[in-house]
């Protein structure tokens, strides 16, 4: 950001050194990732796989080995990009993010957590701290990416939860990216299909009604139409691949 | 602003600007030039070096959150005039073509091995997917790596060491 000159701070704090923000843990029913922890250290964890593959899917196709040694889960949030994985990823699994300051600390949804391209609801003085996300049992989750090459940023990408019972849809979550959707999710998609049986038939009503929530633009990654069928296609394959997965996991 | 930073085993300070960029304090202020400085926006990965044990792109790190840390670049990889065994399987596999690329390669390649002494080759194009090499050399690359993998306990081959010393002046 600041090289290209996106950014021009007065003064750079290095926070590196807060090693006590780097950490993976369950706590109160939630996962729990402090800001600093790094990419590489998020794909590694047993315990986010165990719970939500939508992170290792994610992680996986963030950037590249060497980038993400070194870049945070609370960078990822706090820039802010327009096609940043985690979130969607955030977006569809309703993370929580802990923000604190000198005043004290609060909470703000993921969902309410970006208010533009590179824009957060985060004051001057205030910091991300910790991504909570509500463990939900029997909950599956994917993610899936469409990009030009390995450290690309999306061209478009989708992730999604599902918790299926009974045959039904109990509880679902989608999120997008790079695709323009207000607040990286698709919420008439998910309205749609809960309490539905998990059928091709609705997937795919599913995958038409989350490209309606999108609104790309056209740039060097694709034209409207190819987003637009990019948002619709990989939402099916990340609801089909969580279907899977609870089918796997019974 | 005072910086001190392990590099290669050797503690170094020097007085530097906050905004100078790794890659340029190990090229420019310590003359480690084996370090290669590259498309400066995490693209190429020519640039990688290990920052605490671990690779990273030296042209997307400042120099100061490199301070109190350690360092290692690909003049680390040579000891005693012996050549680590990736090195010997660049040379072996012709892993190099133009050479730009190859320092990068190589401290990814080293960290690898030491995490997996027997990678496929799956798992090698993976572990160099941020690196580019623009003569497209990949798939020497990976026999290199696979070279070295397949020749790790062996006896280091000799190297005849350069006119120039380029060892850390601390």
């Amino acid at each position: 950001m600041m090289r290209i000159r996106l950014a021009q701070p007065e003064c750079v704090i290095d926070i590196n050194d807060l090693t006590d923000l780097d950490y993976i843990r369950v706590e109160g029913g939630e996962l729990c990732i402090g800001a600093m922890t790094r990419h590489a250290t998020v794909l590694e964890s047993p315990v986010v796989g165990e719970h939500y593959a939508i992170f290792h899917d994610a992680e996986r196709l963030i950037a590249d080995p060497p980038v993400r040694n070194r870049g945070t889960v609370g960078g990822s949030f706090c820039q802010g990009d327009p096609a940043e994985d985690l979130a969607a990823v955030g977006s569809a699994v309703r993370a929580d993010l802990v923000i604190r300051s000198s005043q004290g600390t609060r909470t703000v949804p993921a969902r309410e957590f970006h208010e533009g391209p590179y824009e957060t609801v985060l004051g001057d003085a205030e910091m991300l701290t910790e991504v909570r996300v509500p463990i939900r049992p029997g909950a599956t989750s994917a993610y899936d990416k469409v990009k030009r090459k390995t450290g690309d940023w999306a061209a478009a990408a989708a992730g999604a939860y599902l918790v299926i019972r009974d045959g039904l849809v109990a509880d679902v979550g989608i999120g997008l990216t790079a695709v323009g959707a207000p607040h990286f999710c698709a919420e008439e998609a998910e309205a749609y299909l809960l309490g539905k049986p998990p059928t091709d038939d609705h997937l795919a009503e599913a995958g038409r009604l989350a490209a309606q929530a999108a609104n790309p633009r056209a740039d060097q990654r694709g034209p409207v139409e190819y987003k637009l069928h990019l948002a619709n296609e990989l939402t099916q394959r990340v609801l089909r691949r969580s279907v899977e997965r609870a089918a796997g996991r019974s | 602003m005072q910086v001190t930073i392990k590099v290669n085993g050797t503690e170094v300070s020097r007085e530097v600007e906050p905004r100078l960029l790794l890659v340029h304090f190990i090229r420019d202020h310590l003359g480690l030039t084996g370090t290669h400085w590259g498309c400066d926006t995490s693209q190429c990965g020519t640039c990688v070096v290990w920052l605490d044990g671990k690779p990273v792109k030296s042209c997307t790190v400042l120099t100061p959150m490199a301070d109190g840390h350690e360092v290692r670049t690909v003049e680390s990889l040579e000891v005693d005039g012996k050549l680590d065994p990736v090195q010997q399987g660049f040379m072996q596999e012709h892993g190099l073509q133009c050479g730009f690329c190859t320092p990068g390669m190589m401290m990814t390649a080293r960290w690898l091995l030491d995490h997996d002494d027997d990678p496929d080759e799956a798992t090698i194009r993976e572990a160099i997917s941020g690196q580019l090499c623009r003569c497209t050399g990949y798939e020497n690359i990976v026999r290199a790596i696979r070279w070295a993998a397949e020749h790790a306990g062996e006896e280091r081959a000799e190297h005849e060491p350069q006119a120039s010393s380029q060892e850390v002046q601390a």
